[in-house]
C-alpha cells in the first residue's frame, strides 16, 4: 500500500491546500495520472501518482484549511493488493480556483455560499456578485479578518520567493560569470527561419539560447543538477526550469522537459505551452520541482547581464540579458554585431569556476551554429 | 472595416492579455508594449489573435514599426482588404 501525501512543491513550500480530488475512492490510476489539485502560495497545481494502484481510501476532503507538506491525504492500493473498506467519498463544494482566490482575498466563507456553476459548484460570478452585493452592507458569510484560511495569494507569493532566495543567499557560496556572446549567425538564421512560417509557427528569440543551453549542460552535466545533503546528485535528463513573471506580480519557474531531445519547433511549442499554463494556473506538481538547472531571460527589457540567485537545491542558473548592438572587434576589425551577454551564477560547494567557464564557452560555440539546434 | 472598429479588435486583444488596463488611459502614441508590459511571448499571441480576426500576417521585420495604439492602427488599415 502507498500513501498519497501532501507533496512538496519546491524548497519554499511547507504546506498546501488541498483544492479538489480528481479521482474517487476504487478508481483504477496510473503513474502520472492526475490525482489532485493543490494549490499553493504560487498558485494551484495538479499533482500526479507516483505509483500504479487504487485508491483505497481518501482521508483528507477538499478544503480552505492549509495541510502540512507531507501529510496522507489518500491510499493507494498497489497493483496486485486488495482494496480494504473503501469509504464513501463525502460530498464536497466544488470552487474554481479563481473563485477560492477572489473569496480568500476578500476573506469569504465558502462553506456558506450556493454555487450556479455545474453541480453547485462554486464559480468566480458568485463570488464577485456576493461581493458587490455586499460592498456597503454588513457581510454575513465573512469570516473574522484574523482567521487563517487561505494563503492569499500575493503575499503567500511573496513570501514563498522570499523564503526560498532567502535560504539560497544564506546556504549557496554563489559564483558569476558573464561571457557576450554575438549571436549575428543566429540572429539570421533565426530571422530567414522566421521569414518562412506563418505568424503561428513563428519561433522566439529566446528559444535557441535555451536549446543551447541544454546541449551544453551534455558537456558541463555537473551543472545539471540538485546539491542535497551535502552531495551533487546529476540530473539524468536535461529538464529546463524557465523563470516566468506573472502579471499580477510574483515568478514561477516551472520546468521545460528533456530540452536537449526536443528540436526548436517542439520547444516553442513547449515553451508557449508552459507559459499559458503557468499564467492560467495549470500547472502540474512535477513542473515545480524536477528542473536541474533555471534559466531566466531578461531579453524584453533594457537589462544587459543579470547576476542571479540560484533556486535551491540546483546548483546553477543562466541569465540571458537583452540582446543589444555592441562594438565588436574580430581579427583585428571593427563591426557592430548583435550582442548576448549570458551569465552564470553557480553554487561553488558544488563546483568551480573552471567548470562555469566550460559551460559558458560550449554556449557560445552551440550559438555560432543554429543550424545544428 | 473602419479605424474606430480596428481599434476595438486591437483593444479586444491587448484586453485578453492585460485584462486590468485602462485603455482610455492609454495615449495613443504611448509604447503599448512598455505600458502595458507585454513580453515578446504575450506580443506574439496578440499579433496571431489580430491574424485570426483581420487576416494581416504582420512579418516579423515589422514588428519594429508596431509600437503604439496609432502605428497599429495606420499599420493595419492599409493592410485591411
Amino acid at each position: 500500500m502507498a500513501d498519497f501525501i501532501m507533496p512538496s512543491l519546491g524548497a519554499d513550500m511547507t504546506e498546501g491546500i488541498l483544492v479538489a480530488w480528481q479521482v474517487e475512492v476504487g478508481d483504477q490510476i496510473k503513474h502520472g495520472d492526475i490525482v489532485a489539485e493543490v494549490e499553493t502560495a504560487k498558485g494551484v497545481f495538479e499533482v500526479e501518482a507516483f505509483s500504479d494502484g487504487v485508491i483505497e481510501q481518501i482521508l483528507v476532503q477538499p478544503g480552505s484549511e492549509a495541510i502540512p507538506v507531507g501529510t496522507v491525504l489518500a491510499t493507494i492500493v498497489e497493483e496486485g493488493g486488495t482494496i480494504v473498506s473503501p469509504t464513501v467519498v463525502a460530498e464536497r463544494k466544488q470552487v474554481s480556483p479563481a473563485a477560492r482566490r477572489l473569496a480568500a482575498e476578500n476573506h469569504i466563507d465558502l462553506s456558506q455560499i450556493e454555487g450556479t456553476g455545474s453541480e453547485g459548484a462554486v464559480c468566480l460570478a458568485d463570488i464577485e456578485g456576493l461581493i458587490a452585493a455586499t460592498t456597503a452592507t454588513e457581510v454575513p458569510a465573512r469570516k473574522q479578518v484574523e482567521t487563517k484560511t487561505s494563503v492569499d495569494f500575493k503575499d503567500g507569493m511573496r513570501q514563498a520567493i522570499s523564503a526560498a532566495m532567502s535560504l539560497s543567499n544564506r546556504e549557496i557560496p554563489h559564483y558569476y560569470l558573464a561571457t557576450d556572446i554575438d549571436m549575428s549567425r543566429s540572429l539570421s538564421w533565426l530571422e530567414e527561419q522566421n521569414r518562412q512560417r506563418s505568424i503561428r509557427d513563428r519561433l522566439l528569440p529566446v528559444v535557441l539560447p535555451l536549446k543551447a543551453v541544454a546541449l551544453a549542460l551534455r558537456k558541463v552535466p555537473e551543472l545539471n543538477a540538485h546539491w542535497v545533503d551535502e552531495q551533487l546528485q546529476l540530473k539524468k535528463e536535461v529538464h529546463i526550469g524557465f523563470a516566468i513573471t506573472l502579471r499580477g506580480g510574483g515568478l514561477i519557474t516551472p520546468a521545460l522537459h528533456k530540452v536537449d531531445q526536443l528540436s526548436l519547433d517542439q520547444l516553442m511549442v513547449a515553451l508557449s505551452d508552459l507559459i499559458s499554463r503557468t499564467r492560467s494556473g495549470k500547472l502540474r506538481g512535477l513542473e515545480m520541482t524536477d528542473a536541474g538547472i533555471t534559466v531566466t531571460n531578461f531579453g524584453d527589457l533594457g537589462v544587459q547581464t543579470i547576476f542571479g540567485v540560484i533556486y535551491p537545491p540546483q546548483v546553477a542558473l543562466v541569465g540571458l540579458g537583452k540582446i543589444s548592438e555592441q562594438p565588436w572587434a574580430e581579427q583585428g576589425g571593427l563591426s557592430v554585431r548583435p550582442v548576448l551577454t549570458a551569465t552564470l551564477a553557480a553554487d561553488h560547494r558544488a563546483g568551480d569556476g573552471h567548470q562555469g567557464g566550460k559551460f559558458l564557452d560550449a554556449l557560445n560555440r552551440i550559438l555560432q551554429e543554429p543550424e545544428a539546434l | 472595416m473602419t479605424e474606430t472598429e480596428i481599434k476595438a479588435t486591437i483593444i479586444a486583444g491587448l484586453s485578453q492579455i492585460a485584462p486590468e488596463a485602462d485603455f482610455e488611459e492609454l495615449s495613443p502614441t504611448e509604447n503599448i508594449r512598455e505600458e502595458l508590459d507585454i513580453d515578446s511571448f504575450d506580443f506574439l499571441n496578440f499579433l496571431i489573435g489580430l491574424n485570426d480576426k483581420l487576416g494581416v500576417d504582420i512579418p516579423e521585420s515589422d514588428y519594429e514599426k508596431l509600437i503604439s495604439m496609432t502605428d497599429l492602427i495606420s499599420y493595419l488599415a492599409k493592410r485591411i482588404d
